[in-house]
């Protein structure tokens, strides 16, 4: 993972330069353009917030609007592994606190809270849609259904277990 | 004009506005927070909640937001129906859930929106019962104060910062309740107008910081109508006084020139009155060394000094028309200089001239919002005139209109319009030396020298009208250029052209001219707007005068006894081996001003003069309007009106004719009747005899308290004021105060129930309309008659050549740091970045940030450059005075790269 | 295609995946688009999907031959129109379009073409929710082999009519699926509402006409073009057309989601396809078709799931995805969520929805928690009353908030007040 204050690397300037290019007009690109700089960074800090706003010929205070509005852009340090766990209406039925108190007691973390060793992210989410297997909760891209307090343990643990 | 019931009452209203302004012009009290005149509705705050029903029979209604809502003929609405009251106090409190409460210790308390919208709804007690949510509040720099736990979420900050007015560095962060307006990071506020936000935000978000440090309530200041004194627009300003000293300077409505807003150059320029360097008193200058010395002793002196030779008296175009005059009684016309160079003084006397022989119209700043194609020729008026391209950026907003007209979107629906318009193209077309603010929503932006770009003026006069004299030997790149832009001006049905004096160039003018004439030629209602630099050189251009080379020559001709100059610093007109030989050649130097200038120091008398805080005054904006500003302040004697130290000069000079003028209006009327050109300035306001209802208008708030801690020790009295004989206000609370005052007496807005600047809307005939009493002011160049052919200027310049080593230093004014006077407030002060020069291209070894060496201006510099390689070749830029202090107009310079290690 | 009785489906679950083109047309894909292009103008196409009584299933059910008719009819050559996905199903409970999307990413594309088609529209936009990532992947793979079949691209089928998709992934907003705000959205701007006129289909994306419809209004048109209008309408039981993809969440035997015939009653989807409630559970109360429905009770559940019938019993069919409240969750608990849920979703822009869901969250929070006061039983009232009704706030994210909140405020009065009275929950929810 690069660091908060390296620039962005010049193929990923380009990328957010085309894709701005290929919108009606540059700005229709702000959110594409920060998913990107937090796909390669995790998150997305002022410097790399700055430097995608001039590439959208915005200015900072302008994308940043933007970026604190969604819920998926990051503008603070995230973990290695970012758990976004559903806290809406079925998953909640379906024992999602359970599961949540777990994961905290788990990982020593609330929500909100990254793990010490920079390994884990843990967030609330809303509904992501998998309410027919409810708790569900979204690890970086993947998505895990069914769970309980058991198989979520199971599941950061993996997560926190050492890079090969 | 449809007819709408409201609660029974039938009341005109207009079909292309909303029924929220329809309900406040009929002088209903109807709370709201996001909708502003000049921002129109974008439904937010849902707050002007009211009842319409669908018809006589109709006895259930539903809840509109009468803001979003357009007038119709017969429209039957309840503001007073229960569930529409329930739903505009249950709007308050929720408001109020996070609201702090902290009125006590909040500058808004007393004129808060927030407060009287409250009141006005009736809530007065919390049912909220869990904890408020509070936010960190950022440095937003020396003009705002940040308080953002006071933030109801109303949007008008972003609107008015970043969609009205361009700003980029203000916006709004996150979502629901944790919703934050604020910068990207601490810092100063970039916008030139970020002053608004103090009168925009309907509560204490944002404040007015230096007010802070000298704070008094609303209701414990006395308000007097002003004109601001920094640049030539002539914005109206209400300056709020108590004690003896300027404690801040809000906007005064004027329909046709500032409307709502201010620059923050006129909102905090003021702290100049209350400077350390104001005089306070008389002074002589005995063998080099200053004494002061009393009123009669300095006339006495100046008695013996008269009779040493003829008298030659200096003017100012920072100064009134009656400062002005006064001394020209003084002097007589022939020896009474306007106190510019010649180049400056050619071409200001010029403008009056031109804007009378040009058929086009002469705008004023709201006339100027309607333009339906934009040409700036050669005038960064961002910085020269920066209310003005606050107007031009308007232009944008009405390019949308036919694009909301298309999808029956009405005018005042904000947002849609925006959107709507996005795409529309921009009627500006700017071309100046140096980029420029406007650049950024410019459909064409053009860099060219100003002899260039008067040629490219002069082209396009001839593409529009071919009567009109073509600039020979144009590029193939101007060519288009002129054809382009000539094109654009003449499918326009509403073009302006706006150019000015920033460059002292005779021939952008001219061009200016033959193009408004040309396109008033075609039958389009064409306007042409010329730009002077400073709040009363079209006052000057009117009362006319000598160069100040024609001072040089009588003194060294040995014709000068005495030099009298009037609040005008020589040191920032003449070189400093100018001046001297100046000085040299008149045995005395009489200054009269209100700051101790670099001049004063080296005057024989010195007498201090009245700012426009403490005196009444006419100056004529750019427009050739005559605008009056009254006494906020009684000046402390020996201080007073320069009119009335040069009246007095006069008397001790004794003079047979000797103008007896007990007070302002007397002074008035015989600049009226001397001066022609000048005849109606009597009009600019009423006189000191109007009154209201037989009574005087006050000036003070009927809730003032008058009493004051800071001097308890002595007495809890607000120390009460004599009567200026020179005001129709009177100084205290005492008098008559009512929304039909005359607009150019306004000292405060209060109306019952509202006791924010909100109240304004009691005052206008309609909802950004004149006012009630009449707009203030009153225009002096309409008098003109065009030729019935039109007359070309044909001074077309040769093509600008550039080189090596040979540069064209153009004068880059600041918004911040040019003005003399803003300059010497503090706050302004600590905004005002140091001299730069920039250039197109580095001399060789030269890197950005560097020093090199120059001559200018008869001083000795070394400056860092600054790479600008969009600046046209062969130009370099440099701030005037800030570097070198006599530098106002292009010149020739070499540069030498810096020889110190 | 052959007619089925369960055509959006149909080839949703196949073993290998989403079925690519060459295998889309094989079981009958692309002959709509075909039979649009070469013999239908796109008014016949509009007068087709309006005589189908297509209904827009996002939510709002508004007839989707109308919502194209108010679109200006010049051609997609002379006006750039839009024509837009919303597949930001973020609506709590609701998970049928994800299973379109990834089950079948051509079936929304020829959608999207038809009804391009038929406003003259020749620009598609996907609007995806940024969690959907195995979605993302399987519609850029479909577009991308799509346009280079020749099915997106200019002249398609040599028709003249052209035609492009690009997926955007959204930043994360609830508000996005409100129409005027994915507009914003797209913009590059805080997705904040509009307010209307402009309606979309006369000034939305960057002021041009456009259409935004859901992504299973849009999966129906290949169906409806291929097998005519009056074999839609046959397929609803009752007064609406074609199928539906009802499901059900909660402590039922299998959740999930089918399609069904428009108008099949409740019973029958809770108890034969959701397979009854669980072991030790008891059906309460539901949320017919998401969050922002309001409860019906238990004794309601006879009510055939149209749109019609379940507005007459007080609710919406909304997504027509249900949600199952048991005998042993708690109501207030559930509200709460709920209310958390709209709390944090409002976009900020209007003082009522703002200011006005975290009072009630805290509220029910409070009593949730055993603070519980017998006045805050009034203020609840008060939001229910002042924030339902449609017009009070910008937009119907409050009053869809406000819709379980009254309705749930009736039929739990009881235990509201049990948690006032007895400070406390008396029903902790089973873990």
């Amino acid at each position: 993972m690069s660091t908060a204050d390296a620039p962005l690397p010049p193929a990923l300037r380009t990328r957010i330069t085309d894709l701005a290019q290929a919108e009606h007009r540059p700005r229709a690109a702000s959110v594409s353009a920060l998913t990107m700089v937090q796909d390669h960074f995790g998150w997305v800090s002022d410097a790399h917030l700055a430097e995608t706003a001039s590439l959208l010929g915005m200015s900072p205070a302008d994308l940043d609007g933007i970026a604190t509005y969604f819920n998926l852009i990051f503008r603070r340090p995230v973990g290695r592994h970012v758990i976004l766990l559903c806290d809406s209406v079925s998953c909640w039925i379906m024992g999602r606190d359970a599961v949540c108190a777990r994961l905290q007691a788990r990982l020593g973390i609330r929500p909100g809270e990254t793990t010490a060793d920079g390994a884990v992210t843990l967030l609330p989410i809303v509904c992501l849609g998998h309410c027919d297997h409810a708790p569900a909760m979204l690890v970086d891209r993947t998505l895990h259904g069914d769970l309980n307090a058991e198989t979520a343990e199971q599941l950061a643990d993996t997560l926190r277990a050492p890079t090969p | 004009m449809a007819t709408i019931l409201i609660d029974g009452r039938a009341c005109p209203a207009r079909t292309d506005e909303n029924l929220l302004q329809a309900c406040l012009e009929a002088g209903a009290d109807l709370p709201y927070f996001c909708w502003h005149p000049d921002l129109g509705s974008v439904g937010a705050c849902r707050q002007c909640a009211i009842k319409q029903f669908s018809g006589p029979d109709d006895k259930t209604g539903r809840i509109v937001m009468a803001c979003m809502t357009q007038v119709t003929d017969g429209a039957i609405l309840s503001i007073d129906e229960p569930q529409a009251r329930e739903f505009r106090a249950g709007v308050v409190e929720w408001l109020m859930t996070n609201h702090p409460h902290d009125c006590p210790v909040c500058p808004e308390g007393g004129e808060c929106h927030l407060q009287d919208m409250t009141v006005m709804t009736g809530h007065d007690s919390r049912r909220y019962r869990f904890t408020k949510r509070t936010h960190r509040n950022q440095d937003l720099g020396p003009f705002i104060n940040h308080e953002m736990n006071r933030c109801i979420g109303c949007y008008r900050c972003v609107r008015f910062y970043r969609d009205y007015a361009g700003g980029e560095d203000l916006a709004a962060f996150a979502a629901h309740n944790d919703l934050y307006f604020g910068r990207h990071e601490d810092g100063a506020l970039e916008s030139a107008f970020s002053g608004n936000l103090v009168e925009v935000c309907p509560t204490g978000v944002f404040t007015d910081k230096p007010f802070s440090a000298v704070y008094s309530r609303k209701w414990d200041m006395r308000g007097a109508p002003s004109v601001c004194a920094h640049c030539a627009v002539g914005c109206n300003t209400i300056v709020n006084a108590r004690q003896g000293t300027v404690r801040r300077v809000i906007n005064r409505y004027h329909e046709a020139v500032n409307r709502y807003f201010l620059c923050d150059r006129g909102r905090y320029g003021h702290g100049f009155t209350s400077a350390p360097t104001r005089l306070r008193a008389p002074i002589l200058r005995q063998d080099g060394i200053p004494v002061p010395i009393s009123m009669a002793t300095a006339l006495e002196r100046f008695a013996a000094m008269a009779k040493d030779g003829p008298i030659v008296g200096i003017g100012s175009t920072r100064a009134s028309l009656e400062s002005n005059f006064a001394l020209r009684c003084l002097t007589g016309p022939d020896r009474f200089s306007t106190g510019l160079t010649q180049l400056e003084h050619d071409l200001t006397m010029q403008v009056p001239a031109l804007l009378r022989a040009t058929p086009a119209r002469n705008p004023s700043l709201h006339d100027m919002e309607s333009a339906d194609a934009v040409l700036v020729l050669g005038e960064d008026v961002c910085v020269t005139a920066p209310r003005l391209s606050l107007a031009l950026r308007q232009t944008l907003r009405r390019a949308a209109f036919p694009a909301a007209d298309a999808a029956k979107v009405p005018h005042w629906m904000d947002a849609a319009v925006r959107m709507l318009g996005a795409d529309a193209p921009s009627p500006l077309m700017v071309l100046t030396p140096a980029a420029t603010d406007l650049d950024p929503i410019a459909a064409t932006i053009h860099r060219a020298a100003p002899d260039n770009l008067a040629r490219l003026g002069f082209a396009i006069a001839h593409r529009v009208d071919n009567s009109a004299p073509d600039a020979p030997d144009l590029s193939e790149t101007e060519i288009q250029l002129a054809d382009a832009l000539a094109t654009a001006l003449r499918t326009a049905h509403r073009p302006l052209i706006v150019a000015g004096l920033q460059y002292a160039n005779a021939a952008l003018i001219h061009a200016a001219a033959n193009i408004a004439t040309a396109l008033h030629a075609t039958g389009a209602d064409a306007a042409l707007s010329l730009v002077v630099p400073d709040c009363n050189s079209m006052g000057m251009a009117l009362t006319g005068g000598i160069p100040l080379d024609a001072v040089r020559a009588m003194a060294r001709a040995g014709h000068i006894g005495t030099l009298v100059v009037v609040e005008n610093d020589l040191t920032r007109r003449l070189d400093a081996a100018t001046l001297d030989e100046l000085l040299a050649a008149v045995p005395h130097l009489v200054v009269i001003d209100h700051i101790a200038t670099r001049l004063a120091e080296r005057a024989d008398l010195l007498l201090p003069a009245a700012s426009f805080a403490e005196s009444g005054g006419t100056l004529v904006n750019t427009e050739g309007r005559a605008q009056r500003f009254l006494p906020a302040l009684t000046p402390t004697m020996p201080i007073q009106e320069s009119w009335r130290w040069t009246q007095q000069l006069t008397q001790a000079a004794t003079h047979a004719d000797a103008p007896e003028w007990t007070n302002l209006d007397q002074i008035v009327a015989t600049i009226a009747q001397e001066i022609p050109a000048l005849s109606r300035i009597i009009d600019a306001a009423p006189d000191a005899e109007y009154r209201l209802d037989g009574r005087r208008i006050r000036s003070e708030p009927a809730r003032i308290s008058g009493r004051t801690a800071v001097r308890a020790d002595i007495s809890v009295h607000d120390r009460p004021l004599p009567q200026s004989p020179d005001t129709p206000l009177s100084p205290s609370m005492e008098g008559a105060y009512s929304p039909d005052m005359p607009g150019a007496l306004m000292p405060f807005y209060h109306a019952p129930g509202w006791n924010s600047v909100q109240s304004l809307n009691r005052f206008q005939q309609e909802i950004g309309g004149p006012m009630r009493g009449g707009d203030a002011g009153t225009r002096l160049l309409d008098d003109g008659i065009p030729p019935e052919t039109p007359e070309w200027h044909h001074d077309i310049p040769t093509p600008f050549t550039t080189a090596p080593d040979d540069l064209l230093l153009l004068p880059e004014p600041r918004l911040f740091g040019t003005e003399e006077l803003s300059a010497l407030s503090p706050p302004i002060a600590a905004r005002v970045t140091p001299a730069t020069l920039r250039l197109s291209t580095l001399p060789a070894g030269l890197q950005d940030g560097g020093m090199v060496s120059l001559t200018l201006a008869g001083e000795h510099l070394t400056l860092p450059v600054r790479h600008d390689p969009a600046l046209p070749p062969g130009i370099a830029l440099c701030p005037p005075h800030l570097a070198a202090r006599a530098f106002t107009t292009p010149v020739r310079v070499q540069l030498h790269g810096d020889d110190t290690p | 295609m052959t007619i089925s009785d369960r055509p959006l489906t149909a080839m949703i679950g196949l073993p290998d995946g989403p079925p690519d083109c060459a295998a889309y047309g094989r079981a009958g894909g692309w002959q709509a688009v075909r039979r649009t292009l070469r013999d239908m103008t796109p008014d016949a196409v509009i007068d087709m999907v309006t005589a189908s009584k297509l209904r827009g299933r996002g939510g709002a059910g508004f007839g989707t031959g109308q919502k194209w008719s108010f679109v200006p009819k010049d051609p997609a050559a002379t006006r750039r129109k839009y024509l837009i996905a919303n597949a930001d199903e973020m609506e709590p409970g609701t998970f049928k379009d994800r299973m379109l999307l990834e089950g079948n990413p051509l079936q929304l594309i020829e959608g999207m073409i038809i009804a391009g088609y038929a406003i003259q529209a020749g620009h598609g936009v996907i609007f995806l929710r940024g969690e959907y990532h195995l979605a993302l992947e399987r519609l850029n793979r479909a577009i991308a082999e799509a346009r280079q079949v020749g099915w997106l691209g200019e002249n398609i089928l040599g028709s003249g009519f052209g035609f492009e998709i690009h997926v955007h992934a959204s930043g994360g907003r609830y508000i996005c699926g409100e129409e005027t705000a994915l507009l914003t959205a797209l913009e590059g701007r805080r997705a904040q509402p509009r307010s209307k006129p402009p309606f979309p289909q006369v000034g939305g994306l960057w002021g041009a006409p456009s259409v935004v419809n859901n992504v299973e209004t849009l999966c129906n048109l290949p169906h409806i073009v291929t097998n005519g209008a009056e074999w839609f309408v046959s397929l609803g039981l009752g007064p609406d057309s074609g199928t539906k993809l009802y499901g059900v969440s909660g402590r039922v035997r299998r959740p999930g989601a089918w399609e069904l015939p428009m108008g099949t009653p409740l019973r029958e989807i809770v108890e034969d396809h959701a397979g009854g409630m669980r072991d030790g559970y008891r059906l309460r109360a539901l949320l017919p078709g998401g969050a922002s429905t309001a409860f019906l009770d238990v004794g309601q559940i006879d009510i055939p799931m149209d749109y019609g019938a379940v507005e007459k019993a007080g609710s919406r069919l909304g997504t027509g995805l249900a949600i199952l409240l048991d005998d042993r969750t708690c109501p207030v608990g559930m509200l709460h969520n709920l209310e958390h849920f709209f709390a944090q979703e409002s976009c900020g822009w209007c003082t009522p929805c703002r200011d006005g869901l975290p009072w009630v969250e805290r509220l029910l929070n409070a009593i949730e928690n055993g603070t519980g006061e017998p006045e805050d039983l009034d203020r609840l009232h008060d939001h229910a009353r002042m924030l339902g009704p449609m017009g009070r706030t910008f937009c119907a994210h409050a009053p869809g908030a406000m819709a379980p909140l009254a309705s749930g405020l009736k039929l739990f009065r009881e235990d509201f007040d049990a948690h006032i009275r007895q400070r406390a929950c008396p029903l902790r929810h089973a873990a």
